[in-house]
């Protein structure tokens, strides 16, 4: 009788059943909820009142445009701050980068509720803003996201091109918009895919910010206060679509933007 | 000029990242419930803190169960990359894309997704902590793979099969070549394990008992209610918080500058 021999392949089985229960078998389970009604019978029921129900057509777009002013802002700030910090040697420029990253290790619900307290102190009454206090609140819980895969590409950036650029008599305004920001265009995109999603789903910030009006992820919470299972999956499954759908556009990336959210350690 | 112009602008941004933090530090010491109205010095927030079981229930509860979490995952994701990198390319592929998808998909989705199937599918009761410990792996063990893997392309593989020659049992060889070859992944694996399960708000509200909370779905609640003595203390437990991160990131700023100075090898530029 052969006897059983441990091979370092086996080592995988755990891993790859246990991705199989819990990352696969939820997603497939998400799909029948979404496509059958209460008693199990299948229904497009569900697909069907996500597009002509006002409410939900209505909270799409309003995530949409405050993940599209999110990610602007916070593009607008980390671009010259990642910048800076690329340019500032290879001594300061990770301690500098270090002072960035550490506040992400408080959990963020602490860190808004600090921001909260201060916006109270400026504007008295939050709910008079709530789309700029939103988006106030999640640019500062996203920035570091946007500086960090910036700041990795700009390090890479090959100075040898910029000074041919400059020999070659480009201005600094167009060694920047032709030879900077093209090559820069890695980092753009990582940072652009890990604020997007998250602004368009993270609707804790938005309800401690004191916004009564919903965003995509926000729609499931209130489906799972009801125990709409039904309705609650066909959000989820509709928003990992849109989520797929982006990381493969943005292609490839997402290996990166995993390193990226990794990559201070 | 220009450089000062430059380096103002990261001021300008820190400043809008530590002001709130700072400011909260600060009234955390002293009496004041809101802020602006500065009264005496005080640790009452502190002592509070430290000696409400509720709160301390609710801390400790989330640092076992992040540190448990990242255990497992360490485990898990550690064996899953080690296994898949000796696997078929096939194997390999379906791994890779399967661990791919926790890590791009809205936490939301996954939380709702694993609340379905543990909860409402298979019935199994939250007071368990079965779906909470179970949805907090599938958080982070991703990201474990994700450190492992690098780790073992760059790894010496002749190493392995020269233990094998000399006489090693494959689980030896795994044991005393490959794992000292991988270890600085797995341990930035578990420590990102650690930082993402604390910071988690989503899989825990979805699968977490009704009487247990975590940091973040405590904090949540707790701006909710209008009860002053506990905001105040949140105010101290996020400087405490601030405090431990600052003297993490020093000793490990220390350790690696010790480290690197005695093996000028094999040094970590964060993205390879």
């Amino acid at each position: 009788m052969k006897r059983f021999r441990f091979s370092r392949k086996q080592l995988c089985i755990p891993y790859a059943l246990f991705l199989v229960c819990f990352v696969i078998l939820p997603l497939a389970v998400i799909v029948y909820y979404a496509f059958t009604d209460g008693s199990g019978r299948f229904t497009l029921a569900n697909f069907l009142s996500f597009f002509t129900n006002g409410n939900t057509i209505g909270t799409l777009c309003y995530s949409a445009v405050i993940a599209v002013a999110v990610t602007a802002v916070c593009l607008l700030i980390a671009y010259p701050a990642a910048y800076v910090l690329a340019r500032s040697g290879l001594k300061r420029g990770p301690v500098l980068l270090m002072l960035f990253i550490l506040p992400m290790w408080i959990n963020f619900t602490l860190r808004i509720t600090a921001l909260k307290e201060i916006l109270t102190v400026i504007e008295g009454n939050l709910s008079l803003h709530p789309f700029l206090n939103t988006v106030i609140g999640m640019t500062y819980d996203y920035l570091p996201f946007m500086i960090l895969p910036l700041y990795t590409t700009l390090l890479q950036l090959d100075q040898n091109l910029l000074e041919a650029a400059r020999d070659l008599g480009a201005g600094p305004a167009s060694v920047f918009s032709r030879v900077t920001l093209p090559l820069s265009m890695p980092g753009i995109v990582s940072g652009i895919t890990m604020t997007f999603l998250p602004a368009m789903t993270n609707y804790v910030i938005l309800d401690m910010m004191y916004n009564s009006t919903y965003i995509m992820g926000s729609l499931i919470g209130s489906y799972f206060n009801i125990y709409d299972w039904n309705n609650g999956s066909m959000i989820s499954l509709i928003l990992f679509a849109v989520i797929c759908i982006v990381s493969i556009v943005t292609g490839g990336g997402d290996q990166e933007d995993a390193k990226n959210r990794g990559a201070v350690l | 000029m220009k450089k000062i112009l430059s380096y103002s602008w990261l001021a300008v941004v820190a400043l809008f990242m530590y002001i709130p933090v700072l400011i909260l530090a600060f009234y955390s010491f002293t009496d004041s419930t809101t802020i602006g109205a500065v009264r005496g010095f005080s640790l009452h927030n502190y002592v509070t803190l430290f000696t409400t079981e509720e709160l301390r229930n609710m801390i400790v509860g989330t640092v076992l169960l992040a540190v448990g979490a990242a255990v497992i995952s360490s485990v898990l994701g550690t064996a899953g990359a080690v296994g898949a990198f000796y696997s078929r390319t096939l194997t390999r592929r379906m791994v890779e894309t399967a661990n791919q998808i926790p890590v791009v998909n809205a936490d939301v989705v996954t939380a709702f997704s694993i609340c379905i199937l543990l909860i409402v599918v298979l019935g199994i009761e939250k007071n368990t902590f079965i779906p909470l410990v179970i949805g907090h792996v599938v958080l982070c063990t991703p990201f474990v793979y994700l450190a492992v893997m690098p780790k073992l392309k760059q790894m010496d593989n002749g190493l392995y099969e020269a233990a094998l020659d000399l006489g090693a049992t494959p689980f030896q060889a795994l044991y005393k070549i490959v794992i000292p070859q991988i270890i600085p992944g797995i341990i930035s694996g578990f420590m990102l394990s650690v930082t993402l399960s604390l910071d988690d708000y989503f899989i825990s509200t979805y699968t977490k008992p009704a009487t247990f909370d975590t940091i973040s779905t405590y904090v949540v609640n707790a701006t909710r209610g209008a009860q002053t003595e506990i905001k105040t203390a949140l105010w101290a437990l996020s400087t405490v918080i601030f405090a431990v991160v600052i003297l993490a990131v020093v000793i490990m700023n220390v350790v690696s500058a010790k480290t690197e100075k005695k093996q000028e090898v094999g040094t970590y530029d964060g993205r390879e």
